[in-house]
């Protein structure tokens, strides 16, 4: 039962602060959501502690993805993934409470200041920083695979459905459950 | 269930509708949470503005823009200023919860069923599937973003240049998010602060 409740990787005290404290400053580097720190994530969950590998990293994002409910939730899977039900609340309090604080303080105060200079140049100087994120997001999750020419199409069938047409991510999520169900990918 | 409004009765054009009980709130964003594959945006803003009339479509354009440039999760943010706005703090968490509670145990379900399945082959492959298109998904949300900075103060070489470097420096270099965000992010605002001062000029 354990397991579930907190992982397999056997944390140490110090093992949890650590954790907590990495996901409470990545919540405040979140700007343009979560999933622009899955990238600094990554680096950490696989490279530093080696709790997850790159593969289980990726599936984490995937099944946030797929399932119902906001992306966000890709963090309660990882934390899940490492340190079982406790982790995901973990990382889940770390990653939201921070910026959820800021979020209301900001929003009541800010209101009013929304064209001054030191806001704008703020929210103008950060937006292309956001899109290089997202972009070394969507490169992380691509380049455990990127060597299959399956990938390459994938990848180009996703980008054409969700730019050209109305359809929702669930379309080509199905569509790529199916060809790697196939052994298309990897 | 007496609370919410029937197919049949449309919410009034200007009336501006309010949920009555923290209950209806929770409710309402459980509600779309469920119904959000692969993204919530789209089903918060119908169900929020043209379904029940709680905001304006105006309004839920504004704070959308607000909450992107906030940290945090974007309908996360979005949630905690709706939920605000009727019952104070108290609705900010119950909008925040409504929203996260019921799909965290569908997701979480999913990877106990995905842990013990992984062994089989089909399943890893649909698994990796669904990573690649993740990817997918992330690039699609990054380019049609891209539009928004058709109007940034930066300009598009520049825009184009830091956004190159972030993705470099992230993606391929593996470096820390925080030195880059506190780093290039400092250089960023920097130009922008000047830029925004010589336009004012």
């Amino acid at each position: 039962m354990t397991p579930w409740l907190l992982g397999t990787h056997a944390l140490t005290a110090a093992d949890w602060l650590q954790l907590f404290g990495h996901f409470l400053m990545l919540s405040l580097l979140a700007i343009g959501g979560a999933m622009t720190t899955a990238a600094d994530m990554q680096r950490y969950v696989v490279g530093e502690r080696g709790w997850l590998g790159d593969t289980g990293f990726g599936d984490a994002i995937a099944l946030a993805q797929a399932a119902p409910g906001p992306n966000v939730l890709f963090v309660a899977v990882l934390g899940f993934d490492i340190a079982g039900l406790l982790g995901a609340l973990v990382t889940m309090l770390g990653t939201l409470l921070p910026s959820s604080v800021l979020t209301l303080h900001a929003t009541r105060w800010g209101e009013s200041r929304r064209d001054s200079r030191a806001v704008r140049a703020f929210t103008s100087g950060m937006a292309p920083l956001t899109l290089g994120l997202l972009l070394a997001t969507a490169w992380l999750l691509y380049a455990p695979a990127a060597a299959q020419p399956g990938s390459w199409a994938l990848v180009g069938v996703t980008l054409v459905l969700m730019l050209r047409t109305r359809l929702g991510p669930l379309v080509p999520i199905a569509i790529g459950a199916v060809a790697g169900a196939l052994g298309w990918v990897g | 269930m007496s609370a919410q409004p029937g197919p049949a009765a449309p919410p009034a054009r200007n009336a501006q509708a309010a949920p009555a009980t923290h209950r209806e709130l929770f409710g309402a964003f459980t509600r779309l949470a469920l119904q959000g594959f692969g993204g919530v945006l789209p089903v918060a803003q119908h169900e929020l503005v043209e379904r029940l009339g709680w905001v304006e479509r105006e309004e839920f354009l504004r704070l959308l823009s607000i909450a992107q440039v906030l940290p945090g999760p974007n309908v996360v943010n979005l949630a905690l200023m709706i939920g605000d706005r009727f019952f104070g703090w108290r609705g900010a968490l119950t909008a925040l919860l409504g929203m996260l509670l019921a799909p965290s145990v569908v997701v979480l379900t999913l990877a106990v069923a995905a842990m013990q399945l992984r062994e089989l082959p089909w399943v890893a492959g649909a698994l990796r599937g669904m990573a690649v298109v993740a990817a997918g998904l992330v690039a699609s949300t990054a380019i049609r973003l891209a539009s928004a900075l058709r109007g940034n103060v930066l300009g598009t070489p520049l825009n184009a240049l830091l956004g190159a470097l972030t993705l470099l420096a992230v993606g391929v270099l593996h470096w820390p998010l925080v030195g880059v965000a506190l780093g290039l992010g400092c250089v960023a605002v920097a130009a922008a602060w000047r830029r925004l001062g010589a336009a004012a000029r």
